[in-house]
């Protein structure tokens, strides 16, 4: 009984006037609306991811292409390294006493670009100062493996065709493979 | 005279020499021992930390500096703007270590005598943050701001023409306060001197205060009251990060190869490198067999090494020489400590290996880039 006096009853925004005013949620309708709450979170964060990732295949792609005729193989001179698709396609085109390959010029410790030093011989890269010799191999400085090399072939025209998207790795002992080089 | 310095100093510089004189002076320096502290009091480097000191140890950088910058050679890498903070970095490095020291030394005598430190204050006359320290900061922040608008109005900031993946400045230099983890990739595979080595770093300094709970020296300076925990850190920090920064600033030229502060960048300077991995030592050299193709067979030795350095060598230090510490700290506190300690360590270890052996990686599995 004098709990009801005290209670306030000019009070604005109290539990028990809502209470009487809206509809009290029971069980099924916190259900309700949570499900509601997240299928629309979901439906939120899904829509954002989705984007984001078509984000990243874009319509158009302004890089060079992966695949390039890079002349003749008598265009090359026997154990000479090629440095004229170093800028444009990231590859030294070496040829040897018997074959023609095309090397990434990514360096194999930490992705820098090495000089090739034609006195010496050998690729040197100026961040760690990993060398590699003609071939690609490591042989000082912290490169942990050699050089990668791209699938060159002869197109029908005689040029010999490099493909940037196949690479040969030595340490799985992929440059034995026929694809890797081009017997001249 | 001046050419006699200048060979001298590029003689000194190759790291083979500098570095093993910087590691053997550091416990002179900052003895950790009783019989390093007769040492440096013999032979008198306990007067670095008094003002002849200091005026001798900044006429030496001083006359250094000027010899370089009237020298061809330094004079190229001495002007470059980025290589400023560096010569300030010396300097500032140089002084605000004498002022420490310097002060701690005064405390060592006093609490001797049985006095209190310097620092000391009575608990009861308290010093207010707002606005006592806070105004010291924020002037030392409005000083600061002014000097680095002066500069950046002074020194014209590098500008290079626009970048070329294909072409590679020689030699490619991160900024100055990365050269220490430059230098430390050059022996190390990236995934740990870029990864995890400075995690470690990082982590191994915030462990600092529950590894060493000493309470001395804390609120006042003082060296022998921390000794050996000082030394460790004054390795760990002057040698293995701020030397390695000067040597990536001054003493690395083309091709990343070595140069003396005062020699010529010759790119076609020809320096034997020729590395070799342990299985290659072992398989090859020794055993005259060619690697065998199974990997974990190859690398068992690397394997072996490894094992036994990071886990068999703390068990064995904590049973022999380090048991006092082993019983006062206990087996986590030991075994965070030797984690860190193990791995700061194996930097020095793993370079003199490559100078001295040219050892390139303990364990080589490239085909999973895994390399130690």
């Amino acid at each position: 009984m004098s709990e009801e006096k005290i209670t306030p009853t000019a009070s604005v925004g109290t539990s028990t006037q809502n209470s009487e005013n809206g509809k009290e949620m029971g069980r099924r309708g916190f259900f309700k609306w949570l499900s509601l709450g997240w299928i629309a979170f979901a439906g939120a964060t899904g829509g954002f991811f989705t984007v984001m990732i078509r984000f990243l295949f874009p319509n158009v792609l302004f890089e060079p292409p992966q695949t390039l005729k890079i002349g003749f193989p008598n265009d090359y001179a026997t154990n000479t390294v090629d440095i004229r698709y170093k800028k444009s396609f990231n590859i030294w085109v070496v040829r040897d006493e018997e074959s023609i390959f095309a090397l990434s010029t990514v360096c194999t410790h930490l992705g820098c670009t090495p000089n090739w030093l034609r006195t010496e011989g050998k690729f040197k890269c100026p961040c760690h100062g990993s060398g590699f010799r003609m071939t690609g191999i490591n042989f000082e400085g912290p490169a942990p493996r050699p050089l990668e090399r791209y699938k060159v072939s002869l197109s029908n025209d005689g040029q010999i065709l490099v493909d940037k998207t196949k690479s040969f790795k030595w340490e799985k002992g992929e440059w034995e493979n026929s694809e890797s080089f081009l017997v001249v | 005279m001046i050419e006699t310095f200048k060979s001298v100093i590029d003689t000194l510089s190759a790291p083979t020499v500098s570095f093993t004189l910087l590691t053997l002076l550091t416990p002179l320096i900052f003895p950790p021992t009783d019989w390093f502290d007769k040492l440096n009091r013999k032979l008198g480097i306990w007067r670095l930390w008094t003002k002849p000191g200091l005026w001798a140890g900044m006429g030496f950088i001083t006359f250094f500096f000027i010899v370089g910058y009237f020298d061809p050679n330094f004079n190229i890498t001495l002007t470059k703007p980025d290589n400023f903070p560096i010569v300030l970095m010396v300097y500032s490095m140089f002084f605000f270590i004498w002022l420490g020291m310097k002060k701690a030394y005064i405390n060592d005598d006093r609490l001797a005598e049985g006095l209190k430190p310097e620092e000391y204050n009575d608990p009861d006359d308290k010093v207010l943050v707002w606005p006592d320290l806070v105004y010291i900061e924020f002037i030392s922040l409005i000083l600061f701001m002014v000097f680095l608008i002066v500069w950046s109005i002074l020194v014209a900031a590098p500008l290079e023409e626009p970048a070329n993946p294909a072409s590679t400045p020689n030699p490619s230099k991160a900024p100055w306060y990365f050269l220490g983890l430059q230098e430390m990739l050059v022996y190390f595979d990236p995934w740990l001197a870029g990864i995890v080595f400075p995690m470690f770093i990082i982590f191994g300094m915030m462990a600092i205060p529950y590894i060493d709970t000493n309470p001395k020296g804390d609120g006042y300076y003082s060296f022998k009251e921390r000794r050996i925990g000082i030394f460790i850190f004054m390795y760990g920090w002057l040698i293995l990060w701020l030397f390695l920064i000067v040597i990536g600033t001054f003493f690395r030229g083309p091709n990343w190869n070595f140069f003396g502060p005062f020699e010529y960048w010759d790119p076609h300077k020809v320096v034997p490198l020729n590395n070799v991995n342990l299985s290659e030592y072992l398989w090859v050299k020794m055993l005259s067999t060619g690697l065998p193709t199974n990997i974990m067979l190859r690398e068992f030795m690397g394997f072996l090494v490894v094992f036994a350095y990071m886990f068999v060598f703390p068990i064995l230090l904590a049973k022999t020489w380090l048991k006092d510490l082993f019983e006062k700290i206990g087996p986590i506190r030991y075994t965070t400590l030797m984690l860190f300690g193990l791995s700061m360590f194996s930097l020095p270890i793993k370079m003199y290996l490559r100078w001295f052996f040219n050892l390139k990686y303990i364990i080589a599995i490239p085909e999973w880039f895994f390399n130690i």
